[in-house]
């Protein structure tokens, strides 16, 4: 995936999909605080991307400024070829947003939410009407169409929230970890819904904790740590970069395990690239997991129990920034 | 659904030569509160009985008492003519209040209703238009009842009374716009007893139950410069069919305060959401 500069997608060709988002040293400020650090991205037409981070990473932060609701402290932003300050009504209008927080109107039932909605989008009644159908079935809540919002599951709102922000059939779905806080299949139908969008040629833009959300979904990813990317491609080219094909996990118990995890950096085995500790266990990044088995068995270094894994993007953040995604 | 040249539809106001009119939905959200009054219809009722006991226990009760008071252009009518139009002066300004505070409050702080519409090509201008509309169109429906129990009881002198709707409606509208805008800087729900201890005296001493000149010449100031005096005073003019210039004056104060109080709302709207 090539990127595309600021003035490229400035003066591109109409026939070629505009870039949905650039961005060039995009900044926020919130007082003293700085929340997102001059961040660089390219997000073409039809295109996944996904921002990865830990909790006040500033996901949110960036997601803010893309949907034309939070003012950018300094750099620039093209959102669908627009100036957020100048056009933010014209964006919005081409724009889909699932927030991180569902703000459901808890007021109205299922169907009054996605009429209303399609209104405040300024779309005539008789088109609402017919889409309203379509999307309650897109979102598998045609059978609770007259129910009051506040009777649904975590998992109906979530895709009521994603339902409501296709009302105008948006070129760009901005999904704030739409995943979070629902069970395992809850995820995977709403990864289902999203799948079918991106079939469809929209161009989303995620955020998540999760890695194998990203790796699921996203075309391409950024990875993003206090404020700053600090990785950014298909979720296999950040693996192959940045950590080994597999890792083996070695567990010592928690009493030995710090003094285990230095031990076998010190044996400075030539297969090993790296090794991460954690309080639990430690994660070896290995080119060979059995010779790295065998050296630590002759050095009476036996593991109360190990498992070798392929490696996931989960690796390649601790790998960048010392820490876990998700505790 | 996928076909992204179908958006135009959506095509959004951009300034309108009206500022004070936002993008131009402000109509969406009133519909919006509709959808949403229709399913809790009790509280409608409250609003229109309030005025109807006040003017039985005050002016008929109190007026049998009282006998007759000096009235606008010194015009000598019944207490209970006297105290009926500031009633209606009053429920409206109360509707409004209570419509601007409370339920905006809620909506801002825990609702997060704005947060979803401002996601949309909707601007916080098209929220204070929308929600002070509603309360306008809430305060006409008392408004006109009440209007009806009067000439019902012979309280209305003239034709002039049917300019006392659009009275009313600018009172909602003066006290809409600059309580909403009071509650964009409110924090936690006991801002709300300072509002009832600038509505309280305003009540009892805006030439509502007396005459102005009851008071001594201090007060008379005091009341002088409060809006629903204002309000009170034209609406009594219109109702009794005794116009005069000084109706003037009370119409710019109640103009002047709907524009301060809109301008401030839509500022504060939009630092408080658009973070
Ligand atoms: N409105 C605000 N006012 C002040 N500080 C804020 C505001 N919004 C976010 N922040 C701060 O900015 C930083 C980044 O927050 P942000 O919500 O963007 O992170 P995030 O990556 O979305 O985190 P999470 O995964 O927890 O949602 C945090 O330190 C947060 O406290
Ligand atoms: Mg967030």
């Amino acid at each position: 995936m090539s990127t595309t500069s600021a003035t490229d997608a400035a003066t591109a060709d109409p026939a070629v999909p505009m870039a949905a988002v650039v961005a060039r040293g995009l900044t926020k400020h919130f007082g003293d605080l700085v929340a997102v650090d001059g961040i660089d991205i390219d997000v073409a037409a039809g295109e996944t991307f996904a921002f990865l981070g830990a909790n006040g990473a500033g996901k949110t932060s960036a997601m803010r400024m893309i949907a034309t609701v939070s003012p950018v402290t300094a750099g620039d932003l093209r959102v669908l070829g627009m100036d957020p300050t100048a056009d933010g009504p014209a964006i919005r209008s081409r724009l889909g947003v699932v927030p991180q927080e569902d703000n459901l109107d808890l007021e109205l039932t299922v169907r009054e939410n996605l009429l209303v909605y399609g209104l405040y989008h300024g779309l005539p009644r008789p088109l609402i009407r017919a889409r309203i159908d379509e999307l309650l079935a897109f979102a598998q809540l045609t059978d609770k169409a007259d129910n009051e919002v506040e009777s649904l599951s975590g998992g109906m709102k979530r895709r009521l929230t994603i339902a409501r922000a296709l009302v105008n059939e948006p070129d760009l779905v901005l999904l704030d970890e739409p995943t979070t806080g629902l069970d395992p299949q809850a995820r995977h139908v709403l990864w289902d819904r999203l799948h079918e969008l991106r079939s469809r040629g929209v161009t989303l833009l995620l955020t998540t904790h999760y890695m194998d959300e990203a790796e699921q979904l996203a075309d391409r990813l950024v990875i993003m740590d206090h404020g700053r990317i600090i990785a950014e491609g298909s979720p296999r080219e950040l693996i192959e970069r940045h950590v080994t094909r597999e890792v083996l996990e070695v567990r010592f118990g928690s009493g030995r395990q710090p003094a285990a995890t230095d031990a076998l950096l010190a044996l400075g085995l030539p297969e090993v690239d790296a090794v991460e500790g954690l309080a639990e266990r430690a994660i070896v990044h290995t080119r060979d997991a059995q010779a790295t088995l065998d050296a630590l068995d002759r050095h009476d270094l036996r593991p109360r129990g190990h498992l070798t894994r392929r490696a996931t993007l989960e690796d390649v953040f601790l790998r960048l920034t010392g820490r876990q995604l998700v505790d | 659904m996928s076909a992204p040249s179908a958006v135009s539809v959506a095509a959004p106001a951009r300034l309108t030569p009206l500022a004070l009119l936002g993008a131009g939905r402000a109509h969406t959200l009133m519909f919006r509160n509709y959808l949403s009054a229709r399913s809790h219809p009790v509280v409608f009722f409250g609003g229109f009985l309030e005025p109807v006991f006040y003017l039985f226990s005050l002016g008929v009760g109190l007026g049998a008492l009282v006998g007759d008071v000096t009235g606008p252009n010194g015009v000598t009518v019944t207490y209970v003519e006297f105290v009926a139009p500031a009633m209606l002066a009053a429920s409206a300004m109360n509707g409004a209040i209570t419509e601007s505070t409370f339920n905006i409050f809620f909506k801002l702080r825990f609702g997060k209703l704005y947060d979803a519409m401002l996601a949309t090509p909707m601007v916080p201008m098209d929220i204070a238009v929308g929600e002070i509309g509603w309360s306008q169109v809430r305060g006409a429906a008392y408004s006109t009842a009440f209007l009806v129990v009067m000439a019902f009881m012979g309280l209305v002198r003239g034709w002039t009374a049917l300019l006392a709707l659009p009275a009313a409606g600018l009172i909602g509208l003066a006290f809409g716009a600059v309580g909403m805008a009071a509650t964009t800087f409110m924090t936690s729900w006991r801002d709300f007893d300072l509002v009832q201890l600038f509505v309280l005296p305003m009540f009892l001493f805006s030439a509502t139950f007396y005459p102005l000149e009851v008071y001594p010449g201090w007060l008379q100031a005091v009341a002088r410069v409060s809006p629903l005096y204002h309000g009170t005073a034209l609406v009594r003019g219109l109702v009794l069919a005794e116009p005069s210039w000084s109706m003037v004056t009370n119409v710019a104060v109640l103009v002047a305060m709907s524009v301060a109080g809109l301008l401030v709302a839509r500022r504060r709207l939009a630092t408080l959401l658009l973070t």
